[in-house]
């Protein structure tokens, strides 16, 4: 049987433009290209500017991970300038990213995730009693009473039988693919109109904070919303309970719903824990720092790597070995298409050599995609939840130990069911959990400090450019919901002379380098991966959508001149 | 939290029907009616027609593109409460395409937009976020092996409303900055031959685009805009005659530097480079996320998103706005309050006019600055 070309543009149900390209044979894919198909180059636009106003627009790289490039981009500034920030302005930081990672891991897996698995037309089979006992014996959530989830088929069904069928139009409803009985169905879509009301709600902690969300604001050298217990127009106990009972309602939901939630449908889907791994290695920058930000050791998710699914040793991570390949991307290099340049070096000069539009094939394309091929020390790696996860569990961290244990022993897998397309979903609700009720933690001690009489938000000395060295350079990182991220700027003058980031889809939805090694993407379709049906490829959507692309923060530019700095800083 | 809507709006139905056999009484549809009058700016006069008109209406659809852009109006729209995004896509739309939410993909989703806008065909609502890439042939955003551009102008053909949301449909925003690497500008340089509504903002507040919509569908025409395309309702006074600090502006109180003692009061932005003065935004009445706070409201001086390039004409973000310095600041501001004033007395045209010399002086002074090779706007002492 003569393999098939099989065409997914546009990629539904992620952040920005991706594109599939796939050959089927017999049923399983035999070969992938991930073709990103937006550029924005943002990096350019930000040279020569004031760095204190580098945040807003590296922010605009996304805006589903609204936070992660702002906070990456004040810590870059800030140690280009020597900036160290207030504990209370870091406490902060850690609540508006927690609650980021919470907020978007939910709705990733209800809103982005979840029509991969539940099939929203069984639902209408349903009986409402029944799918009350089954959402009775995997949690205590109060929502889930017979009553209600009458309502909820109702509500479908009536919906479907108007014949507008909305975003719902076209899915692959009925594929054998689907495995969920109608109870478990229905249970998923009334929990997936739910969490829409939840995430509106939990996600104002960054209005108060921030001012508004999406792309709620920073500043450079701490967080612009100050403390006074007196003041109606700061941060004050009406605003601490506020984000107190909204911390607690995220738990609620994270741990009442959708982590049971999550188990439950892994329970009809356990094949999938063997499909769709892709890549051997796995990068976690860490996050979270609970002292300073150059103690890794004391950061809540640790950093660093693992190597060939080696979960018996954890690399440390060097930000020095990390460098970026064009030769199946869109961009020339001064010294060719074999060269990989670390960031700090790195050049970009876009030059788009595909066919033009329309078009309908990439694959036999050279070059086939707006990313970079990022490499450590010339491997491909994962990052995002699954490689946090793996380096925490390696490293012997106790709240991940417990949790990854409790779900693969629930599940009765090992360890080794963890690199799949269904170990990195477990993954991503396991560290949601660790997070909410980690926020806990940092809530208390906010409120501790303030206790003490430490109200202070903001680190004033090196606000002024005048207090600034000619020129400087510094390092961000972040570990963001979707992977470890970095940001590199350099100064002079007291405008940005250059800006750089690597990011996490970068990482994971890169196409082929030099070696002709596939991105973690095209090496997870390739895994032991199933299609059955090229008209419907809803396999390729549950592997990509396991990944949760982010493909504006993948498509950026590094420096458009060229130049070459020879000192790397390495944190 | 949720409020369950239990029964969809079938095509065969009217809205006061749906209502009814929902269970909403006559008197709950028209209170709600009177909030959506009051979030638009409208008389309560106007009632009895706003009633009717969304009573008579069937579920229309909707087409969204999402173009060269970061999601982050799509996550806004996500945010709305009144209504939620989950009555707007089971109950009072038929959104039939929007890739951040549909369940199928590729040549599924394609067909759904073709089929949708064939069967609507002059009656759909073209919602857009993001700008159009026209350096290197159009090849910065392709979708499906198409440019935004050829996308966009099919979509736009057919449609009975075209409404932009943010700052990207409108001026490119971000990426159309300098040097504008791709050559990104809004769909209003595209489409030349019908109104675009320009729901503005970096992102704007979701719920503005949900009035807009609901403006549409009950009055059978786009709401009263600006120069800029921007409706009145949203966008017709400037956040510096709005803004919760104000008092503290007139007095003379300023935040000198950030979490200075003045911050911890409450203390006007203007000095640590509020852009409040020049900006036209419902966020000090709107507010964000559930009327949670703003942007200035949680001590950060506003950057400005919806005004034209803010991007350019709006940075260094914390220097102080240009022309309007220190202590002589109120004349100087009440002599641009006092004509936008004017304006909105005059008529629409009259304002529009007034906001678009304002911005066009604004622009000129950035573009002077930018030839200059500086864009440092004033510092004062």
């Amino acid at each position: 049987m003569a393999a098939t070309r099989v065409v997914v543009d546009p990629i539904t149900r992620i952040e920005g433009h991706l594109r599939i390209e796939a050959q089927q044979e017999n049923g399983r894919i035999t070969n992938a290209w991930t073709t990103a198909t937006q550029f924005r180059g943002l990096e350019i636009v930000m040279q020569g500017r004031d760095p204190r106003d580098a945040w807003a627009f590296a922010q605009r790289i996304c805006g589903v991970c609204t936070v992660v490039h702002a906070v990456a981009s004040c810590r870059a500034v800030e140690d280009a300038l020597g900036i160290r920030i207030p504990p209370n302005a870091n406490i902060i930081r850690n609540l508006i990213h927690g609650m980021q990672f919470v907020q978007d891991h939910v709705i990733h897996f209800y809103h982005l995730h979840a029509l991969d698995w539940v099939d929203i037309t069984s639902a209408l089979k349903a009986d409402p009693a029944a799918t009350s006992r089954l959402a009775a014996s995997i949690s205590p959530w109060p929502n889930n009473s017979a009553t209600w989830f009458a309502e909820v088929k109702d509500r479908v069904s009536k919906f479907v039988s108007s014949g507008q069928l909305g975003i719902f139009t076209n899915g692959y409803w009925g594929h054998p693919a689907y495995k969920m009985p109608p109870e478990a169905n229905l249970m998923a879509v009334a929990h997936y109109l739910e969490a829409l009301d939840w995430q509106r709600d939990v996600i104002r902690l960054h209005t108060i904070f921030g001012g508004k969300n999406p792309h709620p604001n920073f500043l450079v050298g701490g967080m612009a919303s100050a403390i006074n217990l007196e003041s109606t127009a700061t941060i004050n106990a009406e605003r601490l309970t506020d984000i107190h009972d909204m911390i607690k309602r995220a738990q609620r939901f994270v741990e009442q719903v959708y982590w049971p939630d999550l188990q439950a449908i892994a329970s009809f889907y356990k094949e999938w824990a063997s499909i769709g791994g892709g890549v051997t290695n796995y990068l976690a920058c860490g996050e979270f720092p609970e002292g300073n930000i150059d103690e890794p050791d004391k950061f809540y998710l640790p950093r660093g790597i693992i190597l060939d699914r080696d979960l018996t040793k954890v690399v440390p991570y060097d930000s020095s070995k990390v460098a970026e390949y064009i030769s199946s991307s869109w961009y020339d290099y001064a010294q060719g298409d074999e060269a990989g340049l670390h960031p700090y070096e790195g050049e970009t000069k876009p030059n788009y050599s595909g066919p033009p539009a329309p078009w309908t094939y990439l694959q036999g394309e050279k070059k086939y995609s707006w990313l970079k091929s990022p490499r450590y020390e010339g491997r491909a790696m994962e990052v995002g939840p699954l490689a946090r996860m793996l380096v925490a569990y390696a490293s012997g961290h106790e709240d991940v130990k417990a949790i990854i244990g409790d779900a693969l022993g629930r599940l009765k897998v090992g360890p080794a069911a963890l690199f799949s397309t269904l170990g990195r979903t477990a993954a991503r609700g396991a560290e949601t959990v660790l997070l909410a009720r980690r926020m806990s933690t940092w809530y208390d001690a906010l409120v501790d400090r303030i206790k003490s009489g430490d109200t202070q938000t903001f680190t004033k000395d090196k606000w002024e450019p005048e207090t600034w060295p000619a020129t400087a350079q510094g390092y961000g990182f972040l570990d963001a919901p979707r992977g470890a991220l970095g940001h590199w700027v350099q100064i002079a003058d007291g405008k940005i002379s250059r800006y750089q980031c690597v990011v996490p889809s970068t990482w994971n939805a890169g196409p082929r380098d030099p070696q002709g090694q596939p991105g973690p993407y095209e090496a997870a379709l390739t895994d032991n991966h199933p299609l059955l049906d090229p008209a419907r490829p809803i396999e390729i959507l549950r592997t990509i959508h396991s990944f949760d692309p982010c493909i504006a923060c993948g498509v950026h530019v590094l420096d458009a001149e060229g130049k070459t700095v020879t000192e790397v800083k390495v944190l | 939290m949720f409020y369950p809507t239990s029964h969809p709006w079938s095509t065969d139905q009217s809205l006061g029907d749906h209502l009814a056999e929902r269970g909403v009484s006559r008197r709950d549809f028209l209170e709600f009616c009177g909030s959506m009058c009051a979030v638009l700016g409208i008389s309560s006069t106007m009632l009895p027609k706003v009633a009717a008109q969304l009573e008579a209406i069937k579920r229309p659809s909707i087409i969204w593109l999402q173009l060269q852009e970061c999601t982050g109006c799509v996550e806004s729209v996500l945010r709305t409460a009144e209504p939620s995004i989950g009555d707007l896509v089971l109950d009072m739309v038929s959104l039939d395409y929007q890739h951040t939410l549909m369940a199928g993909a590729g040549e599924a989703v394609e067909r759904a937009k073709a089929d949708a806008m064939a069967a609507n065909k002059g009656k759909y609502i073209l919602v857009v976020t993001g700008s159009i890439p026209l350096e290197a042939n159009g090849m910065y955003l392709t979708i499906g092996g198409r440019t935004g551009r050829e996308i966009l102008e099919e979509a736009a053909r057919d449609a009975a409303a075209i409404v932009g949301v943010g700052a990207c449909a409108h001026f490119g925003s971000v990426q159309a900055a300098r040097p504008n690497p791709t050559g990104a500008v809004g769909i209003n340089k595209i489409i030349t031959d019908k109104p675009v509504v320009n729901i503005a903002g970096c992102p704007p507040i979701g719920d503005v685009v949900t009035a807009t919509l609901v403006h549409f569908l009950t009055f059978g025409r786009l709401p009263e805009m600006d120069s800029e395309g921007r409706p009145l309702f949203a966008y017709g006074k400037r956040i510096h005659d709005q803004c919760t600090r104000r008092a503290h502006f007139d007095a003379g109180q300023y935040v000198e530097v950030f979490d200075d003692e003045a911050a911890r009061k409450g203390w006007c932005l203007y000095k640590v480079g509020c852009k409040g003065p020049a900006v036209f935004s419902p966020c000090p009445i709107f507010q964000w996320n559930t009327r949670t706070s703003w942007p200035i409201g949680a001590g950060h001086p506003c950057i400005g998103c919806t005004e034209p390039y803010f991007w350019d004409t709006m940075t260094p973000f914390y220097g102080r706005l240009p022309n309007v310095a220190g202590f002589g600041i109120e004349s100087k501001v009440d002599t641009i309050g006092a004509a936008l004033a004017l304006g909105a007395t005059a008529g629409v045209a009259a304002h529009a006019a007034a906001t678009g010399l304002y911005q066009l002086r604004h622009r000129k002074q950035a573009e002077a600055e930018a030839a200059a090779g500086s864009s440092t706007p004033t510092k004062e002492g």
